[in-house]
């Protein structure tokens, strides 16, 4: 039965594919696809790569947040939330400014480190609160992130890099992607496989330090892989695509409403729902204004940000109950 | 305001007095909010702006530019315009915080959270609508919406300082009503306060405040927070008679020291907002982190 609902969510996913490959301004149509070159390059070079980016960003970053959401032991925590992000962001910074000229490589790199050093700033916090309340910990991470913008935002006015820098912060646009520039997903896919392959692990990890290691689980070495897993993903993803709010925060949480807590059985959801709402924010976003494009981010924020209420708001009056 | 002068003197001098009316005017208005919200609210963490009200005002502001193609120019600049703005965000602000604290029980954690949602839903939807504007309007919507103490214009500077200054008169004779509602639901009933009304006129005032400000110099987010908070440090009481001015001076005092070291310090090399920003959040970390 489960399956059949599996193959349901994949069979709405490549309705949303098909529908994202032809959707734009240069019109396609099937008949003559293969008989137009124009027709099949512009398929090939723009729309094949910009629907697989989506996918792939979309599903990754999804199970980015669910990691998290492991790994602290807290609903309400994600990559943009807990700063990871941003901190990526500020690596991006830092190298626009010692070498602009560095290759994708490099850039996403030194993001990804940033990333990892701001995430673990944010676990250090943390240990500090993790008794108090389950919503300070996602209280602190927003403003950790605050303070984290704030330098990047202050040296990049320093710099005047700040229209450069905000095309990639507020970015989360798709519409840049063609071929040749997002391969470097394909290494986010991979990751969010290899998460596949070791979820049992942190779904033990996700039951508490003390109970992980009394059955005999690896912890430091679990959290760290965690968080690599974390910071590389948000490295990558800022660095080709751009930051996609709320989307780690909203997927595993609905996903888990409805499938329960063992991610072994989630993952796959989380990475099609992830994946599929991405795609249709970005639909969206390229229909609302046509022929002029939204970035899917900013949809994103808006459905995003309402979803989250509704969370927070049922939560607490499950928890009354 | 005297330092650097050059020698177009008067030019100068008119120019810099009207920054630093502009900064008392947002100083007041920022500090004695944030004060008033902190009473009503009952706790020392929730700020009006980490609420979401100046992202509702950019909202509301955007919403106008949006819905009325066209007037743009004539239009931003306007008082009529102004006071239009300030009706509407009063009101939906006050059915939006009243159904917020009635409904929610109360869980200071859950509302702050659910503030600054609400406040990202506001941006985020703000930014859409922003998106789908005109480029020229957009231009003419944006340079309103970020924080500077040049840009503002001088009638609405004027008109700025009159309201501030009734509403500063008003909020003084109230000075121990609000003494009564820090106290809390229970206490100021007890006392003999009709308490829903004092909490919405409270809140009416917070509003018009908050308006005030964001309409000057756009959102400041951490400003009021920490001036409270140091205010409560220094004068030692929860009075409002000493609570209320030691925060507008410590406001004051941060934004134009602030701007000075910014200016003549960090060559004008970053905008004031950001500033306060990187002060702001760590003090909120700490604050959170010491109380929790």
């Amino acid at each position: 039965m489960r399956s059949a609902y599996l193959y349901l969510g994949i069979g709405i996913l490549i309705v949303l594919s098909t529908i994202s490959l032809f959707t734009g301004i240069s019109h396609l149509s099937l008949a003559t696809l293969w008989s137009d070159e124009e027709m099949r390059d512009i398929l090939l070079i723009s729309r094949v790569p910009r629907t697989l980016a989506l996918l792939l960003a979309g599903s990754a970053m999804s199970v980015a947040g669910l990691i998290m959401q492991l790994l602290t032991q807290n609903r309400f925590v994600e990559p943009s939330i807990a700063g990871t992000t941003q901190s990526a962001s500020l690596g991006l910074l830092v190298v626009m400014v010692l070498a602009p000229s560095a290759p994708m490589i490099v850039k996403m790199l030194i993001a990804s480190l940033f990333a990892m050093a701001g995430t673990l700033l944010f676990m250090l916090i943390l240990r500090k609160i993790v008794l108090k309340s389950a919503l300070m910990v996602p209280l602190v991470g927003i403003m950790l992130g605050g303070v984290i913008s704030a330098i990047t935002v202050f040296a990049a006015m320093y710099y005047d890099l700040l229209q450069s820098l905000g095309a990639w912060i507020n970015g989360g646009d798709f519409s840049g992607v063609i071929q040749g520039r997002y391969e470097l997903l394909w290494l986010v896919g991979g990751l969010t496989l290899f998460a596949c392959w070791v979820a049992d692990r942190f779904t033990v990890a996700g039951l508490g330090r003390e109970f992980a290691i009394n059955v005999g689980l690896n912890y430091r070495q679990v959290m760290l892989l965690g968080l690599s897993v974390i910071a590389i993903i948000s490295g990558i993803v800022i660095v080709v695509v751009g930051a996609l709010p709320f989307l780690g925060l909203i997927v595993p949480n609905l996903v888990s409403l409805v499938m329960g807590d063992n991610i072994r059985k989630t993952l796959p959801w989380v990475c099609l729902v992830g994946g599929g709402l991405v795609l249709l924010c970005d639909i969206i976003g390229r229909i609302i204004r046509y022929p002029f494009e939204i970035p899917a981010s900013t949809i994103l924020g808006v459905f995003g940000a309402m979803i989250f209420l509704c969370l927070l708001i049922n939560q607490s009056r499950y928890a009354k109950h | 305001m005297t330092i650097n002068l050059g020698p177009n003197l008067s030019y100068i001098l008119v120019r810099r007095s009207y920054i630093l009316l502009t900064m008392i005017i947002v100083a007041f208005a920022a500090s004695i909010s944030t004060v008033l919200f902190q009473s009503v609210t009952h706790n020392r963490i929730l700020t009006p702006s980490l609420m979401g009200f100046e992202a509702l005002f950019i909202l509301i502001q955007t919403m106008i530019v949006f819905f009325y193609h066209g007037t743009t120019s004539y239009w931003l600049f306007s008082l009529l315009k102004f006071i239009g703005e300030s009706c509407l965000l009063v009101i939906f602000s006050i059915l939006l915080y009243r159904w917020l604290f009635s409904s929610v029980h109360f869980n200071l954690n859950l509302v702050l959270m659910i503030g600054i949602v609400l406040g990202t839903l506001f941006r985020s939807t703000a930014n859409l609508l922003q998106r789908l504007l005109d480029p020229n309007e957009f231009s003419v919507l944006q340079s309103r919406l970020f924080a500077t103490f040049t840009r503002a214009a001088p009638e609405l500077i004027w008109f700025s300082a009159v309201v501030v200054s009734i509403i500063g008169i008003l909020l003084w004779r109230k000075r121990y009503l609000f003494d009564v509602l820090a106290l809390g639901r229970n206490q100021a009933i007890n006392l003999g306060i009709d308490y829903r009304r004092s909490v919405t006129s409270t809140l009416l005032f917070v509003s018009i405040l908050v308006a005030i400000s964001t309409a000057l110099v756009g959102p400041l987010t951490f400003l009021g927070l920490m001036v409270a908070n140091l205010a409560y440090l220094l004068s030692g009481s929860y009075q409002h008679r000493y609570s209320l001015p030691v925060a507008f001076l410590l406001a004051v005092i941060a934004l134009i020291g602030g701007q000075l070291i910014l200016e003549y310090g960090l060559n004008m090399a970053g905008s004031l907002s950001v500033v306060l920003e990187f002060i702001g959040g760590i003090f909120f970390i700490y604050l959170v982190l010491k109380r929790f």
